[in-house]
């Protein structure tokens, strides 16, 4: 029972030989984005509600770095978050505001958590590992709310975005669109490589079969503490931009519920694949936005007050659409998308 | 601190302990026996105190309430059993936790779209509502004896049934091997259903005892549910003994080290930062010692043996 | 009055641009409250008293038709400013009314003021809002979150007490809420405790309390730890020994759940249900017909915030393009509040009264607050003198 996530392997095939119609069309949609949202003519709504599908879209898929290819399911996902978003805000509030420091603050900060939290808790399997990693995110959120000069509970607010070099270069909301599309382009990017090098077959292998990979020389520790930490400094980087998205820091951004809705974005999507998770955190935070108005508009035969509490319970209708996804479409979206196109 | 305070905040912690191991007790045997990830657990606490509420509305006696709650609460569990929990068994974990917080977010919402968003009040029994006088000024509520007897009670029960019956033997060997089980001609399914109903009658029941000091109110369960995974963690999954003793340490390290963390914290601090530190380290105490106990013992207290 | 949620929405992520032209003549309010969690009630209450006010009104607000637009921020900040750049932009609102929690508050309040929108508070009034961080695009029908506190500080210190020990949640509006009472208190805290946020069981903490045996206890507990503290310290044997001062821990929201535990404690409020207006009178006996339930200051607040916008509205014709025009109306608060006396004062925080009130049993076996008396007259916030802006 320890093999978490086995039974669904990524794809066989090495990554990069082929050509790949989804991230295509995935990316292809990020960056026409921009449009879209002039468009819409609701700007700056549509660019915000993109933006965060992208930021937590990058921590979905830092996530599935070791969820999908590790089989490590991290239940403290968010406390990397959290220290991406506290290193913007804590250096900001004494006077550092360039991006240029904070990003490699919040890298070197998370790689050291990761590090640390990653040493002990791969000592677990399974179970055990998904508790551990949960405890250590708990304690960074209840440090964080005893933060007291930095908010605590309330959290803070930033005075203004990040600049880069000095300059207020992601300060326009398309600017910062356009920052957060590179962003979790190179890190995709860099993912990518990760999985198809060595390195990425021997996590994968560590996740088939560790004491195999022992007994043909490697050691699953080290590979799986370096996935552990490579994914961490990941959503470190979310962590910063979620900051400079809402201009706003708080202990909220680590709860375990957050780290449990990455879990979820991750499965919804489907495990292994990587643009899979962006897809999954996409459709979970469209699905949070836009339930209720869809229900809305289902609900055009009911009375008024009806009406009002169908929409008002949105909630009643997402728990069951969750249920029915998971029994009904394995593999998650990417799973459909395969067995739409196979079969 | 004096000593009587000191057994006042251990009573605390040992009343605590044992809601907990209630609600970490059927956690356990699902996950042990079934390999089954059940979040909504704690969602059928919430459904025990929200039964509890009800019935104590409706009939205006707390022992009616509570021998109505039960049945019902196993209704309940039965019947997610059969409508979604049931598909999932074969299923990997990361399946059952997603279909398993999807039954949450219905029921949260569910309980608050039948009994509203507000806070609702199950009185005690007039005969329990007295505190008695521990010490000189010291008054300890009498509702919360009973719960401790109550825990006890169960614990022991629970303890007969899994080590002298028939069921609980199948429950141990599942615990341990459950396609040997199977493959030994017993009805497997059957088993399961048994365990889960028992599980969720049991937090149902934790549920109902605490409606009349807690408040019963919506996503109550959702807390509880992250310290029963703690304590099940802690204790080794499958294993009754170690939740029990798991769920007391759990209890008494919080409610124990809650007050007196700044007190000792005060022997090493100057009283300032004492007392700030330790706020800052009360909450964080469970997972400390949970890390720590993961760091010495990867597989909990009592690991299942297989 | 037509209550809304824009199917817009999607059409505009889709790409569809679709501007509605004929709801240009409405004025649009956006509603902000955590709906959904266990402190869902409390917007519930707010939203349900605003909604009360609109149908008072007659569906108008200042003569133009009202489209109230409201939406769940969850009680997560980033959610909310979210919701509120959909709010802003998206269904392009008049004003934003809202949010329950401080943090919220202070998470949508960037967003909103650099949009040039007003921002009524119905409820949150964190200390940086009304002081160093005060907008002339925000006003309050609330009260600053200290003075709530200030009301049982200043109480215990007229009663006498020598010692009185505090209990507050470890966060940091339980910090401010033991700061706010110390403020007017000078004598003895034997003890400040702090329990993790959330805290369901104070046996600990009354243990404590017993032994300690102060003169009175102040404790800040919302919601439904509320609930929990007060039952447990009946239970314990403490509520007819030792004075229970508190704030936003018995009030209308959490009464139906402690109901006879908590009658006799004493809290602070800027009104009470029983206040002896006729207008108050209507207000909840409308209310109470309508949602079937007794209403909070929360729904107070609310409702006096749709006559705040109503009235700043008729004072300019209905338009809302002017801002300076439309602060200067809002500013002068020219509507009878349900509370009587109002007044917005130069941090557009309110400049009003607070008294101490105390948990009832109403003779139709309901419970409410009640006002025992009057504490503060034409009270102002501490922080107010820290704001720099010109209202």
């Amino acid at each position: 029972m320890t093999e978490l996530a086995q039974t669904r392997s990524a794809p066989a095939l090495p990554f990069g030989r082929r050509f790949e119609l989804v991230p295509v069309i995935l990316f292809a949609v990020f960056a026409a984005g921009p449009i879209l949202a002039s468009a819409s003519g609701a700007e700056g709504y549509v660019l915000s509600l993109l933006t965060r599908v992208m930021i937590l879209g990058l921590a979905a898929m830092s996530l599935d770095l070791i969820l999908g290819y590790g089989a490590l399911v991290s239940f403290g996902h968010a406390a990397f978050l959290g220290i991406g978003a506290y290193a913007v805000g804590i250096l900001a509030s004494h006077g550092s505001e360039d991006a240029l420091v904070q990003i490699p603050v919040a890298l070197a900060a998370s790689a050291g958590f990761g590090l640390v939290t990653g040493a002990i808790s791969l000592r677990t399997k399974g179970v055990y590992f998904i508790m551990i990693t949960l405890a250590f995110g708990q304690m960074l959120f209840f440090l964080a709310t005893s933060l007291a000069a930095y908010g605590g509970d309330d959290g803070m607010t930033l005075p203004e975005r990040s600049r880069v070099a000095g300059t207020a270069l992601i300060e326009s909301d398309v600017a910062f669109y356009w920052a957060s599309f590179f962003c979790l382009l190179v890190t995709y990017a860099l993912a990518r490589a990760v999985v198809a090098s060595r390195f990425g077959r021997v996590l994968r292998g560590t996740r088939e079969n560790s004491v195999r990979m022992e007994a043909i020389g490697f050691q699953p520790f080290r590979y799986q503490l370096a996935a552990y930490v490579l994914s961490g400094m990941m959503a470190g980087l979310a962590g910063c931009l979620l900051a400079n998205q809402t201009e706003f820091v708080s202990p909220a951004y680590m709860t375990w519920q957050r780290s449990g809705e990455l879990i979820f974005m991750v499965v919804l999507g489907g495990l292994g694949t990587l643009h899979g998770a962006i897809i999954g955190a996409a459709a979970f935070l469209l699905l949070e936005e836009f339930l209720p108005e869809i229900l809305h508009t289902l609900g055009f035969m009911l009375q008024e007050d009806m009406r009002a509490r169908l929409v008002e319970n949105w909630k009643m209708i997402f728990g069951p659409l969750l249920i029915l996804i998971v029994l009904f479409a394995r593999g998650g979206i990417m799973g459909l998308w395969r067995r739409g196109h196979h079969g | 601190m004096t000593p009587t305070l000191l057994f006042v905040q251990s009573l605390n912690g040992l009343q605590f302990g044992l809601i907990l191991f209630l609600i970490a007790a059927g956690l356990t045997l699902v996950f042990g026996v079934m390999d089954f990830i059940n979040l909504a657990h704690g969602v059928q606490y919430m459904v025990g105190a929200y039964l509890m509420a009800a019935f104590s509305a409706w009939t205006g006696n707390f022992g009616w309430a509570l021998l109505l709650a039960l049945p019902s609460a196993l209704a309940v569990g039965l019947l997610l059993e059969a409508l979604v929990f049931r598909h999932l068994y074969d299923r990997d974990h990361l399946d059952q936790v997603l279909a398993t917080f999807g039954v949450i977010l219905f029921l949260n919402q569910g309980v608050k779209f039948v009994w509203g968003a507000a806070p609702l009040n199950v009185p005690a029994p007039e005969w329990l509502s007295g505190s008695v006088e521990l010490a000189d000024g010291l008054l300890y509520p009498v509702y919360r004896l009973a719960i401790i007897v109550a825990g006890l009670a169960v614990a022991a029960l629970l303890y007969v049934l899994v080590n002298h019956t028939r069921v609980g033997m199948l429950v141990r060997a599942g615990a341990s091997n459950a396609p040997m089980v199977s493959a030994l001609g017993v009805n497997i399914r059957r088993l399961f259903m048994i365990v889960f109903g028992f599980g969720a009658m049991l937090a149902g029941f934790a549920g109902a005892m605490v409606a009349p000091i807690l408040s019963v109110e919506p996503g109550m369960g959702d807390n509880i549910l992250i310290l029963a995974f703690v304590v099940i963690v802690i204790g080794g999954i499958g294993s009754i003994r170690g939740a029990f003793l798991a769920a007391l340490m759990v209890g008494l390290v919080d409610t124990v080290g809650r007050s007196f963390a700044p007190n000792l914290l005060r022997l090493f601090l100057d009283p300032a930062t004492a007392s700030q530190t330790g706020r800052a380290v009360a909450p964080m105490l469970i997972y400390i010692f949970m890390a720590a106990i993961l760091f010495f013992r990867p597989a909990g207290l009592f690991p299942a043996k297989r | 009055m037509n209550v809304t949620i824009k199917t817009l929405g999607v059409a505009a992520v889709l790409g569809l641009a679709a501007t509605p032209a004929l709801a240009q003549e409405k004025v649009k309010i956006g509603l902000l409250l955590t709906l959904s969690g266990p402190s869902a009630v409390l917007g519930q209450q707010a939203r349900d008293g605003f909604q009360l006010a609109v149908k008072d009104l007659g569906g108008k607000l200042g003569g133009r038709d009202v489209e109230v637009i409201v939406v769940d921020d969850e009680l997560k900040p980033d959610v909310a400013v979210t919701k509120v750049k959909g709010l802003l932009e998206r269904d392009k609102v008049d004003f934003v009314v809202g949010p329950i929690f401080s943090n919220v508050a202070v998470a949508v309040h960037k967003p909103i003021v650099d949009s040039n929108t007003f921002y009524i508070s119905s409820n949150a009034g964190p200390s940086n809002l009304a002081g160093k961080s005060c907008s002339p695009y925000f006003f309050a029908t609330s009260y600053q979150n200290d003075q709530n506190h200030e009301v049982l500080g200043k109480v215990a210190q007229d009663r006498g007490y020598k010692k009185v020990y505090l209990l507050a949640p470890n966060y940091q509006a339980g910090k401010d809420a033991l700061a706010g009472f110390k403020r007017h208190f000078k004598g003895e805290i034997i003890e400040e405790s702090y329990v993790p946020l959330n805290n369901l069981d104070f046996q600990s903490e009354l243990a404590k309390i017993a032994s300690l045996k102060p003169d009175a206890i102040f404790t800040f507990m919302p919601g439904g730890m509320g609930v929990n503290l007060v039952k447990q310290y009946r239970a314990a044997g403490l509520a007819d020994r030792i004075p229970f001062l508190s704030a936003f821990t018995v009030d209308e929201s959490t009464l139906p759940a402690q109901q006879d535990a908590a009658i006799g404690m004493f809290g602070g409020s800027n009104w009470a249900p029983n206040l002896d207006t006729p207008q108050n009178k209507k207000f909840v006996a409308d209310y109470e017909a309508a949602y079937n339930s007794v209403p909070g200051s929360y729904s107070m607040h609310a409702y006096d915030a749709a006559l705040l916008i109503d009235s700043a509205l008729k004072a300019t014709g209905g338009k809302t393009d002017n801002k300076d025009a439309l602060r200067a109306a809002l500013k002068k608060a020219d509507f009878k509040s349900l509370r009587g006396d109002f007044k917005i004062g130069a941090n557009g925080f309110p400049v009003q009264d607070f008294y101490l009130v105390k948990a009832a049993k109403r003779p139709d076996g309901k419970f409410q607050t009640e006002i025992v008396e009057k504490v503060f007259d034409d009270y102002t916030d501490a922080y107010a003198k820290e704001c720099a802006a010109t209202n």
